[in-house]
């Protein structure tokens, strides 16, 4: 008698906690639901955000989402080695070195419009992915440097090909220091 | 806990002071250039402005090629609270503005003003302030500004910012500490200008009200500790402090530390824990600009070294080029293996990449030391000896910050706060294996900087991506919805005008039917067949045309709208025409008889056509029944004949000639309605809308008595072109179906057609003359 009270005392015990911690799972579930897919954000902070398309999908985001559902990392030409390792330590898989049919690694370059060959045909600002073009039809067009990404993608529409790509000047901000050093005796 | 402003006050005021951690006693070297004093250089054939000289952002150039400049003139202007402007520094002519060489560790070029000077170094207009005490801060915060003065200490940054704030300040710090070896120009400056680094600092402690001033001077400068003793002592508020000779006592975190026992905190400004601090070159450079005027042009910069053979301080204009303050101090090649030029002290300096490098308003050190001076690179392993750690004046850990750099793991270096480094040396100097420490940490930091410069750049790239991805679903969006609407008007344009074409042509057939109907009456009393169809016809034929092709469009567009109704009279027309042929065909046989045609086939169907001919009579009345107007011919073509037959043999007896050519042209016309059947039958078979345009060309080539009857016709019955056009229809269905099987009959029927056009011929040209034209026009 008192074993079987003993055990539906546990039962009912343990089956009240069960309704209790579901709830409260359930409620977290709800409440606390995350609307995408965390990784992908994650993903796409570490691309560089270039939009150039060389990975083959159309934007950053859509290939932080190809590489969410298990796409190679090593698709990235802009962003290099460094983001591959980066990705690499991201996902937990091994870093690989960047598949050449996207691309090579280059220096960072700024589209350059030579502004008095331009037609003023708009294309280049419709190919542009970050609106870095700034001009207006039948007007001369000239590239926001600061936001010009070097994606390339202006390069190709262009019918008068007056875009240039052109490496991105170092500046005394922007220099990293070489490793002359100054050196110092003792004297006496 | 921080420690209070009474235990600070106390503790100064009992001559004892607080430490900071690690440092070192490197050899100071100072007596090579602080017993003589201050000279001036001769101004240089060019100076070299460049134009962005502190920290923060350059000025807008307010001058241009050619222009002639005075001493103290503003070459740039800025509405940025950053920026700080740059003034000529001494009479002359602007030859350029372009790149040049910057007083940089990289060298790379940036922009600067390249002023000819005339030697006459006239000054421009100056407004000294000497009631300082009456004017308001900000107006004593624009002249600063206005003067150019940023920090002469080293880091440039802009005096004027430091010195609005409006925190409540507890201690202004004058540095007058000095502690990198070689380095004597603030010593040689507190000497020889102690009464006005003391004008300096009354302003500055009128705009910031400190509770107390310190004027720090390490103890290896007595002459200059005397000097600002004696300035200082009648303003109970100022104390002159000794510090201890100790390597990098001068940094101003680490002279916070010593006076005050307050640590900035990391990313923080001294502010932050109640402190000010300038150098004194500041100060003198402020009392310039308030009591003279005059905007900071020049410094004093220490020549020393042992390369050089007249090691002084030196007044020197800003812009000065390094080669031209070379010449003038006896530089010894010889004594250099390499020619080789720092700017700054030997622990925090930077090799110039070019003799034209400029002198900018933090440069307070030239030093060419003789190769005896400078030890060999010789990098070796890290020993983990720990000796860095223990001089590090910051508490960091700068082995480990070496290994992270070295191995670029960046994050890790931050994790032990790379940025509080502040690249003293101290750690280098007394490395065992010669590692440069400090060069590591400077890459580092350039790499970190970059990064998270390149991490900005791409986040605001994806913003804009983002963006304009947005943006252009929006548009398409909304040119969906203009596309959308415009479909929608153009329909009920399209409907509304439907409706007025319909109302048009219905007018017109209401016109026409008037017309003709009035025709009809008339002609209703005529009594003679022949009499009405040759008198009907010329009128009929000028409104035919038009009238056809409404109907045609009316049948088209009736169609949908009007199916059941249609169908019903389709069917009742349908029914007719198989009587009608039927009764044709009976018709044929006598036909073929009198033309001599004979063919062995059609003779075989005669007997089964002569029981028709019974049966097709009456219905061909009732037919006629349903017209108003007597004696109406049917409306098959296919029956005209047999209205023709009742006169046969006597119209044999015309012109064999013209009924021979009026037969060919019948043959031609029959042909054609051959085509027109098939064409149809195609129509049936394709849509609606197409349906319209095949029948627009049939109707063209209609025979006239086809467009007589129709005209008929339409007197007849309510809706004649659809009677019409379903009877042929019917006739075509006829042939269709019987085609495969009995094509014998066919050619019968052909026979029969070409006999009947002979007759109507002969009999049209019975009829009348003008008729024959007509028909040849059609």
């Amino acid at each position: 008698m008192s074993l079987s009270l003993a055990i539906l005392t546990a039962l009912l015990a343990l089956g009240i906690l069960a309704i209790i911690f579901g709830s409260i799972l359930g409620f977290a579930a709800i409440k606390f639901k995350v609307e995408s897919d965390p990784l992908v954000d994650q993903i796409d902070e570490i691309l560089p955000q270039t939009q150039c398309g060389q990975c083959g999908y159309p934007g950053c985001k859509p290939y932080a989402e190809a590489i969410a559902n298990g796409d190679e990392i090593n698709k990235c030409p802009p962003g290099g080695e460094a983001t591959i390792k980066k990705l690499a330590d991201l996902m937990g898989v091994e870093a690989k070195s960047l598949d050449a049919a996207h691309g090579q690694e280059d220096v960072k370059k700024v589209a350059y419009i030579r502004e008095d060959e331009c037609i003023g045909c708009t294309k280049c600002i419709q190919a542009c992915p970050v609106d870095a073009i700034l001009g207006a039809a039948k007007q001369m067009h000239t590239v926001i440097k600061d936001e010009c990404t070097g994606c390339d993608l202006c390069v190709e529409p262009c019918p008068v090909d007056c875009i240039d790509m052109v490496p991105v000047e170092n500046n005394t901000a922007s220099w990293r220091w070489k490793l002359d050093a100054i050196p110092i005796k003792q004297v006496n | 806990m921080q420690t209070s402003y009474e235990q600070i006050v106390h503790k100064i005021d009992s001559d004892e002071l607080w430490d900071f951690p690690g440092g070192i006693y490197p050899p100071e070297r100072k007596e090579i250039s602080n017993l003589q004093p201050i000279a001036t250089l001769p101004i240089p054939e060019k100076l070299y402005v460049t134009v962005k000289q502190h920290k923060g952002v350059e000025g807008n150039l307010i001058v241009e090629v050619g222009q002639q400049v005075l001493k103290g003139q503003a070459l740039s202007k800025s509405a940025n609270p950053f920026a700080v402007p740059i003034h000529a520094p001494t009479s002359g002519k602007i030859s350029a503005i372009r790149k040049h060489v910057s007083p940089h560790p990289s060298g790379i070029p940036e922009l600067s003003i390249e002023i000819e000077t005339d030697g006459q170094d006239t000054w421009t207009e100056l407004s000294p302030t000497l009631d300082y005490q009456n004017q308001p801060k900000i107006d004593l915060l624009t002249k600063i500004c206005d003067a150019g003065i940023s920090g002469m200490g080293g880091a440039g940054f802009p005096s004027h910012i430091k010195l609005s704030t409006s925190k409540k300040v507890e201690f202004l710090i004058i540095n007058g500490v000095e502690c990198e070896p070689y380095i004597t120009s603030d010593d040689r400056l507190m000497r020889e200008h102690a009464w006005q680094i003391r004008q300096g600092i009354d302003v500055l402690t009128h705009m910031v009200q400190p509770q107390q001033v310190f004027i720090a001077i390490e103890k290896n400068k007595p002459e200059a500790i005397e000097a600002l003793q004696i300035a200082c002592r009648e303003n109970p508020l100022y104390q002159v402090v000794e510090i201890p000779t100790k390597y990098p006592s001068g940094g101003e975190k680490q002279l916070i530390q010593i006076l005050t026992n307050r640590e900035v905190p990391a990313q923080g400004l001294p502010i932050d824990v109640g402190v000010i601090s300038h150098n004194v070159g500041t100060c003198f450079a402020v009392a310039d600009a308030i009591f003279s005027g005059k905007p900071l042009i020049q410094r004093v910069t220490t020549v020393t070294g042992e390369a050089v053979s007249k090691p002084a301080n030196y007044w020197t204009l800003i812009g000065t080029p390094i080669k031209h303050i070379l010449n003038e101090c006896g530089y010894q090649a010889s004594s250099q293996k390499q020619a080789r030029a720092i700017i700054g002290g030997p622990m925090m300096g930077f090799t110039v990449t070019d003799e034209l490098v400029p002198i900018i308003k933090t440069s307070n050190c030239v030093l060419v030391p003789a190769d005896s001076e400078m030890a060999e690179l010789n990098e070796q392993a890290c020993i983990r000896c720990g000796a860095c750690a223990d001089v590090c004046p910051a508490g960091l850990l700068p082995q480990q910050l070496f290994w992270h750099a070295k191995a670029k793991e960046l994050d890790k270096a931050q994790e032990y706060n790379l940025f509080d480094c502040i690249e003293c040396g101290a750690c280098a100097y007394v490395c065992p294996s010669e590692i440069p420490l400090v060069h590591y940490y400077r890459v580092a930091k350039a790499d970190i900087r970059n990064e998270l410069d390149e991490k900005q750049q791409a986040d605001k790239a994806r913003e804009r991506f983002e963006k304009r991805a947005a943006r252009l679903k929006a548009e398409q969006a909304a040119r969906d919805e203009k596309h959308r609407l415009a479909a929608e008007a153009r329909k009920q344009a399209m409907e509304s005008k439907g409706n007025n074409a319909k109302d048009k042509i219905a007018a017109a057939l209401a016109r026409a039917k008037a017309k003709k109907q009035g025709l009809a009456a008339a002609d209703s009393n005529l009594d003679t067949k022949s009499e009405i169809n040759s008198q009907k016809t010329p009128p009929i034929e000028s409104n035919d045309e038009p009238t056809q092709k409404h109907e045609i469009v009316d049948a088209a567009t009736e169609k949908p709208s009007a199916s059941s109704n249609q169908r019903v009279q389709a069917a009742i027309a349908r029914a007719k025409a198989k009587k009608a042929a039927v009764a044709t065909k009976s018709n044929q046989t006598p036909e073929i008889t009198t033309e001599q045609e004979k063919s062995s086939s059609g003779s075989l169907n005669i007997e089964n056509q002569d029981e028709n001919i019974v049966e097709s009579k009456p219905i061909v009345h009732e037919a006629t029944k349903v017209s108003d107007v007597p004696r109406t011919v049917v409306q098959q073509d296919t029956k005209k004949p047999e209205q023709e037959s009742v006169s046969p043999s006597h119209e044999e007896n015309s012109d064999n000639q013209i009924s021979q050519n009026i037969a060919e042209q019948k043959q031609a016309k029959v042909a054609a309605a051959v085509a027109k059947a098939k064409a149809k039958r195609e129509a049936q078979k394709k849509a609606k809308a197409s349906e319209i345009q095949i029948t627009k060309p049939l109707a063209k080539e209609k025979s006239l008595a086809n467009e007589k009857t129709l005209a008929q016709v339409e007197q007849l019955a309510e809706d004649p072109n659809n009677q019409q056009e379903s009877s042929s229809k019917q006739n075509i269905e006829h042939s269709a179906i019987e085609d495969p099987l009995v094509t014998k009959k066919r050619r019968i029927a052909v026979a029969v057609a070409k006999a009947k056009a002979k007759r109507q011929a002969e009999k049209t040209v019975e009829n009348s003359a003008p008729k024959e034209n007509k028909e040849d026009k059609s």
